[in-house]
């Protein structure tokens, strides 16, 4: 039970810290938080790769590789496209055009 | 192997609280667009450290399926991420909330199947939870992505008995975990897959009901649930990081959701449950397979059913000038201008030729900035993206509380592709409609305002929207393309044009 008792607070902790810090993010980059964080919901690869920590049957393997071809998808894709995103605010003082 | 034990805890909690603490400072770094692009390295180089900590504590079976699976799944999200088209970004963006689904769920049944004698009460009900959430985030994201991507019609699908429907299988989806809790018997996998599979119905037919103009709050409410997947993954593996992690990506979705539900005032049950006026449904269903059909480049000369006129205006020469004509000699004469971008100058992909517009009309010395409403677009901040871009300043993006006061001073708003967002008559207090009450942006102060949307027919609400009647209003119906071409080329700007 207290395992249960630290895993909640955990949660509860980084719920709380998480809406602190997001609730003022400016509408601007809202598109991009959408794509960090999702990117970082990807953690699961840690998961995927405690699976291979031990023995695993072929099946139970093959469903291991699944989940680490996905999570690894939405990792790296996430922070790359939320980089690109990123890259695209500019302002003209920055990119030296004139206006 | 033996069960993985860190030879000293209080060095792998130090360790662990330290790529949480990078998180966070990733995430506390998105208030500037330069500070973010930091920040994402942050929370990158934090699951780095992340996973690298695993490695060495652990240690891995089959380094070669391992690194091999990783690499295939990283490679393609590199190339997909560099080679897509912004447009798509929404489409993007849902499709991996289902992969991280995906991963959640396939981690909990692995783990099911493998520690099922070992596994306590707490660890079961997170791996049923983990499957359930994973699986349905998965097909709920899928349907999401198709309709953002304009694969399926983005209108609303609704079953009959679909409340009781949803009900049925939330029922069906408890009563298969509760028959598996034992996770001993021999048709464990096939009854674990069951749970699975009607996960995935569950997910697809709550996310068919929604469409539109409400896709803000569903793409939302989905990157919550895959964090909370991933923190259910973290608890049956008892990993402190994942749960963390988790935690922080379902604030953040949530946050996302409750904003975008108070921008359209809405709250999340009548969105999610569907009770809603069918009658705005079909206008807007209407409206989205209209937009899908290129329209002429050139708008409508005919009289329309809306009403052309200038106020102040000394009539160039003829008596009834087109509303091209008219646009244009507003925004000649026009000193402040401000552009209202939404979902249509998205679908019309305008927004280049919107930012060469503005761009030529500050080299004429006007002054000329964008108002962003929260729930434009089919995503979070989607204009916003857009727009950066087309290589707008970001400094010229005004939210809308910043910019409502500006407009009784402005002379010309133009209006691309947004309805809803400008209706006055969600301030009228004297009306009840299903936008009364939502925020709105005040263009109908302005002296002069330029509508160039498809057609007069109303937004996704349903509601007429009292501004195309406005004697102020000149309304350039139309491909919002072809409009914003032919003004640019009457004001003398054909910088992209071609010869024109």
């Amino acid at each position: 039970m207290l395992d249960l008792a630290i895993m909640l607070a955990v949660f509860a902790a980084s719920f709380g810290v998480g809406f602190l810090l997001i609730s003022r993010v400016p509408p601007l980059l809202h598109t991009p938080l959408m794509s960090m964080t999702n990117a970082i919901s990807a953690v699961t690869i840690l998961g995927a790769l405690l699976l291979f920590s031990r023995d695993l049957d072929p099946v139970l393997t093959v469903l291991g590789a699944v989940a680490l071809v996905t999570a690894a998808f939405n990792m790296v894709g996430g922070f790359a496209i939320t980089d690109r995103m990123l890259r695209l605010f500019r302002t003209k003082a920055a990119n030296g055009k004139a206006s | 192997m033996t069960p993985p034990h860190e030879s000293a805890p209080w060095m792998a909690n130090l360790v662990d609280f330290a790529v949480i603490l990078m998180l966070v400072i990733g995430i506390g770094q998105f208030r500037t667009p330069k500070r973010a692009k930091i920040g994402n390295w942050v929370a990158a180089a934090a699951l780095g450290v992340a996973i690298f900590l695993v490695l060495t504590r652990h240690g891995i079976d089959n380094p070669f399926l391992v690194v091999g699976a990783s690499l295939v799944g990283a490679l393609v999200g590199v190339v997909i991420a560099f080679r897509i088209d912004m447009t798509a970004i929404p489409s993007m963006v849902a499709l991996q909330h289902g992969m991280g689904g995906v991963a959640a769920f396939m981690v909990s049944m692995v783990e099911m199947v493998r520690d099922a004698q070992t596994l306590g009460p707490v660890a079961k009900v997170s791996g049923f939870l983990g499957l359930i959430v994973g699986a349905a985030t998965f097909s709920g994201s899928m349907l999401a992505a198709a309709k953002l991507a304009n694969k399926v019609n983005q209108a609303p699908t609704r079953l009959r008995g679909h409340n009781a429907i949803l009900i049925g299988l939330i029922v069906v989806v408890v009563g298969l975990s509760a028959m598996m809790w034992d996770l001993t018997a021999s048709f464990t996998t096939v009854g674990l897959i069951a749970i699975i599979a009607m996960s995935m119905l569950l997910g697809h037919v709550f996310a068919m009901r929604i469409g539109g103009a409400d896709m803000p709050v569903l793409i939302s409410f989905l990157n919550a649930t895959a964090g909370v997947a991933a923190a259910f993954c973290g608890v049956i593996i008892g990993n402190r990081l994942l749960i963390a992690a988790g935690a922080t990506v379902a604030s953040s979705g949530s946050i996302l959701t409750h904003v975008m539900c108070k921008a359209m005032n809405r709250g999340l049950g009548p969105v999610f449950l569907g009770s809603r006026k069918t009658r705005g449904i079909a206008a807007r269903a209407a409206a989205t397979t209209a937009a899908q059909v290129p329209a002429p480049a050139v708008p409508a000369a005919e009289p329309t059913p809306a009403v052309e006129a200038q106020p102040v205006a000394p009539a160039p020469s003829d008596a009834a000038p087109s509303p091209l004509q008219a646009a244009v000699a507003q925004i000649s004469r026009a000193q402040r201008v401000i552009i209202v971008p939404g979902y249509g100058m998205a679908l019309a992909k305008a927004q280049f030729d919107v930012v060469r517009l503005a761009n030529f009309l500050e080299r004429q010395g006007k002054a000329v900035q964008f108002a962003i409403h929260p729930v434009a677009g089919r995503m979070p901040g989607h204009m916003n993206v857009l727009l950066a871009e087309a290589d707008v300043d970001y400094e010229k993006l005004v939210e809308m509380d910043d910019v409502n006061p500006e407009f009784p001073q402005t002379d010309v708003v133009l209006v691309v592709g947004a309805c809803d967002v400008v209706n006055p008559s969600a301030a009228d207090p004297a009306q009840d409609t299903p936008l009364s009450g939502m925020p709105i942006l005040q263009a109908h102060l302005a002296r002069c305002v330029l509508v160039c949307n498809l057609d007069a027919r109303p937004g996704y609400s349903g509601v007429h929207n009292p501004l195309y009647d406005d004697p102020r209003t000149v309304m350039l119906l139309g491909d919002a393309l072809g409009t914003l071409r032919d003004i640019r080329r009457q004001l003398g700007d054909t910088e992209g044009l071609g010869a024109a």
